[in-house]
């Protein structure tokens, strides 16, 4: 599984080569998130209407290796955007993917963008 | 840039490195760590917890990533096997070779096995490694009974351990006492009972002669000619330094095993230090983890030439864990290191034994023993260490204030800012008060993460509990319940606001009475208090529910779901069972009896769950509501239809009670049970609200619980018939759910209401507030307003929708991976 955590890099927007059209923007529930699957990774969306922005990130939780994260809770912690893994609540930043518990790893993040009422996340080959 | 090498990644080496990550000079630094062991360093101090289901991942201090992330290089798996102290190399038994120019010795101890012939055989074990509770583990599925050798603080910590696996359990002590080390006669002799109640065998002045059989054990030999015949045998008679590394390559070893060290950790290479239990200071080996993790503190400030503290010994004062019995020792325990006099307590009935040795002049607590109830313990500690002024009447210190308030002078308050609260971590007092003033800290988790205070054993946590609403009171502030950054309201507060506002979703709320974006505390909270008042379907709001409520179903390890459908009272036709059976066999489903009377079936995918929810409603199931914090069950037993004691129809009351509450949320989850007699069969006084049958009505008790901190329910009223049963729960509940903290069971918010039992038996029973018909009224509201969510889930396609692995494609989540175990599939392990 280790493996398995080697395979989420985070990806800068100025890297990005492929812009994957995952699905229409009214699939991710306001709020809260869902999970799509890009090859074979599983990334996490999260449609963050409160603060009208966008996040991705990998779906793994570093904690446990849980394919987890879009399941939990989001939230803020003071002006960070944040998503609760719903498994031991270990949180996480959806801007950086830095482990806000400073008790496991850092996740990986993805850049989003939405045009034409679809989500498109980014990836670098 | 100074190259370091650490040999052991133990508890101790790895505070060093931790210690070290967290100076500001860590770039000047290259760490290398070498690890005997599989694991990076682990929790060795809660290493019982094994048996009790803790994972060694839960016991891990820091995941490999986290080596990553700090850039120190960690081999495990590699044991060193030479240190070249000319060329300041050391090897591994792999061949690696790793150069340094400062040496960090923390290669902790072993545990000793004293010479006894046939202590090779099979069935001999020792109890210091997550691999040797493995092998004991293993081997003891086969065993019947096991004996421990030594009676120390280890020792019985293991006896318990292999209590707990189910094998008839023994302790053999050389001594004629228990913790000969801690304890005087008369201490010992009360925990000696204690644990024969607990069924441990005790054997004392018992020295091991041979260990009989052939190539296994098959039982003891003692020199007093007696014999005990066992399956296998604990070794815990203490510990052995694993200085061979050192002895080898000249540096100096002490007499009696551990590399000799000065007050600055130094061994006689000035490029080596040791620490933790390998380290022997003035022919001492300090086999606790607290001075360990001083040392490496010390050590990491001489490197980073920051302030240091010579160690000269450390206060071995410890408290038993684990076993059952509350058991610590403090300071001088015997005292007679210098003329005292001793107080004792002593109360063979409760079992409890407490002695305090006081100096001769009368002015100073010198230490002492408590057995029993070491309920004490932090505060005496703390006197002993801060040489703090006695009370005039010092016996209050043992046997509370006859007055009934609070203990003399013995607050925390009354501590000295230099005493050190968290042993573990050395965190004083002042420095806890300073981050709460500073930081303006309100939190006991911030405590924790921002001085690290309570992240070790977590002994010291109520004392800092304590402290900080104390400090918090005297700075001012309005020592309040809030839920959260978000809010400024308790939890009654924002049910009020709910309330009289009308509000009905979390976004009102947040919008009206709250600031930023909410959080995984919030939200759940408030979704309770909409629920509980307004009773609508709760996924219309799914992401605002805990990830159970969100998808109506308990997540498990893995990913996969579990299904738990009602069986009211744990009543249940064979066609049902049989409905049961065929599903979860279409599904491939795990299946288990649960504690509470009903079936659980595992391992459902998220898109599975509205099929086999429909196929169970359509059989006539409902939601058991086993993922909310709402009625699980109402236990009960089977009462007079069958039961040749039962003085009240038990089921069938218990079904009408489990109807009426089903569905309902609540600050946390409620049990209740109904049992026919006095036997009590059903478990009731365990329960939020139990009902026990009388010749002429029923007993109502209330605020019980099982989990981890048990809990009696206590009796509310006697002799009732069903209806006025049923009229004082529903009072007891609404009123629970209105005043309750977030996550609180019924015990704990009885254990804090103000006037306790006799308060809530007024506000219940006789309608001191005046809002018992109120309480009645919402109840109603709840019960008429009640559907089972999973049946409008299963009937409504927008929401079946939601339960899917992706967004973007109908494939099933690929990462979820089963294996078999009898007969039956169980999730992979963690990884
Ligand atoms: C399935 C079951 C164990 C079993 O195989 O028998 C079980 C399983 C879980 N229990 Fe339990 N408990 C089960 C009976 C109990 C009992 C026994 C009882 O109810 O008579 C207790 C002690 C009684 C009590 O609650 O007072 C019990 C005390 C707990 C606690 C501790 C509660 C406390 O206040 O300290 C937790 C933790 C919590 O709720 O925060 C817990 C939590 C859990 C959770 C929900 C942990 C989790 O979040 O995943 C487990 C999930 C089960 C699932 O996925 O379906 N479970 N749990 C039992 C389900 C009963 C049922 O039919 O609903
Ligand atoms: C069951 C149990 C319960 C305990 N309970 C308590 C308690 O309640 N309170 C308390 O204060 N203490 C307790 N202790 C003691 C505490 O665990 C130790 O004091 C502490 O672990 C010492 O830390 P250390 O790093 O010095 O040694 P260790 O934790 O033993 O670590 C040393 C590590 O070095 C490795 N090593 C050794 N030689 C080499 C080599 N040549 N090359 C590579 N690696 C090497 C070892 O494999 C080991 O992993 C308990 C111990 C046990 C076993
Ligand atoms: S079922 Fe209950 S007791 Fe068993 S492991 Fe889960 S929470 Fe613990
Ligand atoms: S698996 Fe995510 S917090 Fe534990």
């Amino acid at each position: 599984m280790i493996f398995e955590l080697e395979k989420y890099k985070t990806t800068e927007v100025t890297k990005v080569s492929t812009w994957y059209r995952a699905a229409p923007v009214d699939a991710f529930p306001e709020n809260g998130g869902a999970c799509i699957k890009y090859k074979d990774l599983q990334i996490a969306i999260f449609n963050f209407a409160r603060r009208k922005e966008w996040y991705a990130c990998q779906n793994l939780c570093p904690h446990k290796m849980q394919m987890a994260l879009s399941r939990g809770m989001i939230g803020s912690d003071a002006d960070e955007p944040k998503v609760a893994c719903p498994f031991h609540k270990k949180t996480f930043s959806l801007k950086s993917g830095k482990n806000l518990n400073g008790e496991t790893c850092d996740i990986a993040t993805y850049p989003i963008k939405i045009e034409d009422g679809y989500v498109f996340v980014g990836f670098e080959e | 840039m100074t190259r370091i090498a650490v040999i052991g990644n133990g508890m101790v080496g790895y505070k060093f490195c931790e210690k070290l990550c967290a100076t500001s000079n860590r770039k000047d630094f290259q760490i290398t760590v070498f690890g005997e062991e599989t694991w990076p360093a682990y929790d060795r101090v809660h290493l019982s917890a094994y048996f009790s289901g803790s994972t060694a991942d839960d016991l891990i201090m820091a995941s490999k990533g986290w080596y990553q992330e700090n850039q120190i290089e960690l081999l495990t798996n590699e044991l060193v096997v030479h240190i070249d102290r000319e060329h300041k190399k050391v090897v591994s038994h792999s061949g690696v070779e790793v150069f340094y120019d400062k040496l960090i010795l923390a290669t902790g101890s072993a545990a000793f096995v004293p010479p006894i012939p046939g202590v090779e055989k099979t069935g001999v074990f020792v109890y210091r490694t997550l691999e040797d509770l493995d092998a004991i583990m293993t081997y003891g599925r086969k065993a019947k009974s096991a004996a421990v050798m030594g009676g120390g603080l280890l020792g019985l910590e293991a006896a318990k351990a292999v209590m707990d696996m189910g094998l008839e359990a023994h302790v053999i002590e050389f001594a004629p006492r228990l913790m000969p080390r801690q304890l005087d006669a008369a201490g010992s002799s009360i925990l000696q009972s204690k644990l024969e109640s607990l069924g441990i065998s005790i054997h004392l002045s018992k020295s091991t002669q041979q260990i009989n059989g052939e190539e296994q054990l098959t039982g003891l030999q003692f020199a007093d000619g007696s014999a005990l015949a066992v399956d296998m045998l604990v070794v815990s008679a203490g510990i052995k330094p694993r200085d061979e590394l050192a002895k080898a390559c000249g540096l100096e070893v002490a007499a009696r095993g551990g590399v000799v060290v000065n007050e600055f950790l130094q061994t006689t290479d000035e490029s080596i230090y040791a620490i933790g239990e390998v380290a022997s200071y003035k022919n001492m080996i300090y086999g606790l983890v607290a001075p360990g993790y001083e040392m490496a503190a010390q050590v990491v400030n001489q490197l980073t030439e920051a302030e240091v503290k010579p160690f000269f010994g450390y206060d071995m004062s410890t408290k038993l864990k684990l076993i059952g019995v509350d058991v610590g020792s403090f300071g001088d325990p015997f005292g007679d290191a210098e003329p005292s006099k001793p107080i004792v307590f002593e109360d063979k009935v409760k079992g409890i034994y407490k002695r305090i040795n006081i100096a001769a002049n009368g002015k100073k607590l010198l230490g002492g023993i408590l057995v029993g109830d070491a309920s004490a313990y932090g505060m005496l500690l703390q006197m002993v260490q801060n040489n703090m002024a006695l009370p005039p009447e010092p016996e209050a210190l043992i046997l509370g204030n006859r007055g009934g308030g609070e203990m003399v002078g013995a607050g925390v308050e009354s501590l000295p800012d230099e005493a050190q609260l968290c042993s573990c971590e050395n965190v004083s007092k002042g420095a806890i008060c300073m981050a709460i003033e500073k930081d303006g800290l309100t939190q006991i988790a911030d405590i924790k993460a921002c001085t690290k205070a309570g992240t070790g054993c977590g002994g010291c946590l109520p004392m800092v509990n304590d402290l900080l609403k104390h400090q918090l009171k005297v700075m001012g502030k309005q020592v309040k319940n809030v839920l959260c950054e978000h809010f400024d309201y308790s939890r009654q507060e924002l049910l009020d606001l709910v309330k009289i506002k009308k509000i009905r979703t979390f976004n009102q709320l947040i919008d009206q009475y709250g600031k930023g974006d909410g959080c995984e505390i919030c939200k759940p909270a408030v979704a309770s208090i909409l629920a509980s008042t307004w009773n609508e379907l709760i996924v219309k709001q799914d992401t605002i529910q805990d990830t159970n409520d969100r998808f109506l179903a308990n997540i498990q390890k893995g990913g996969s779901y579990s299904v738990v459908p009602r069986i009211p009272g744990g009543e249940i036709t064979p066609d049902k069972l049989i409905v049961i059976g065929e599903i979860a066999k279409r599904y491939g489903l795990y299946t288990k009896i649960t504690g509470g009377q009903r079936i659980d079936m595992f391992g459902a995918r998220v898109d599975q769950l509205p099929d086999i929810w429909e196929e169970l409603i359509n059989a006539g199931f409902e939601s058991g509501h086993a993922y909310g914090k709402s009625l699980r069950t109402v236990k009960s037993c089977v009462g007079t239809t069958w039961c040749r004691y039962g003085v009240q129809d038990a089921v069938s009351f218990a079904i009408r009670v489990e109807e009426r509450y089903r569905g309902l949320r609540s600050p946390h989850k409620l049990k209740g049970a109904v049992s026919g007699c006095i036997r009590e069969c059903a478990e009731a006084q365990s329960k939020d609200f139990g009902i026990i049958a009388t010749e002429k009505g029923w007993n109502l008790y209330v605020c019980g619980n099982g989990g981890s901190k048990p809990q009696h329910a206590k009796l509310l009223v006697t002799d009732v018939d069903s209806e006025t049963c049923l009229k004082y729960i529903d009072r007891f509940l609404m009123f629970y759910i209105r005043t309750a903290e977030p996550l609180t069971r019924t015990a704990t918010w009885l254990n804090k209401l103000e006037g306790g039992l006799d308060y809530l038996r007024d506000v219940v029973v006789n309608d001191s507030l005046g809002i018992g018909e109120e309480l009645e009224n919402d109840m109603a509201f709840m019960v008429q307003t009640y559907s089972c969510e999973w049946k409008e889930v299963v009937n409504n396609p927008e929401l079946r929708a939601k339960f899917k692995s992706f967004v973007n494609s109908d494939e099933s989540d690929p990462s979820l991976e089963f294996q078999e175990m009898r007969g039956q599939k169980i999730p992979a392990s963690w990884s």
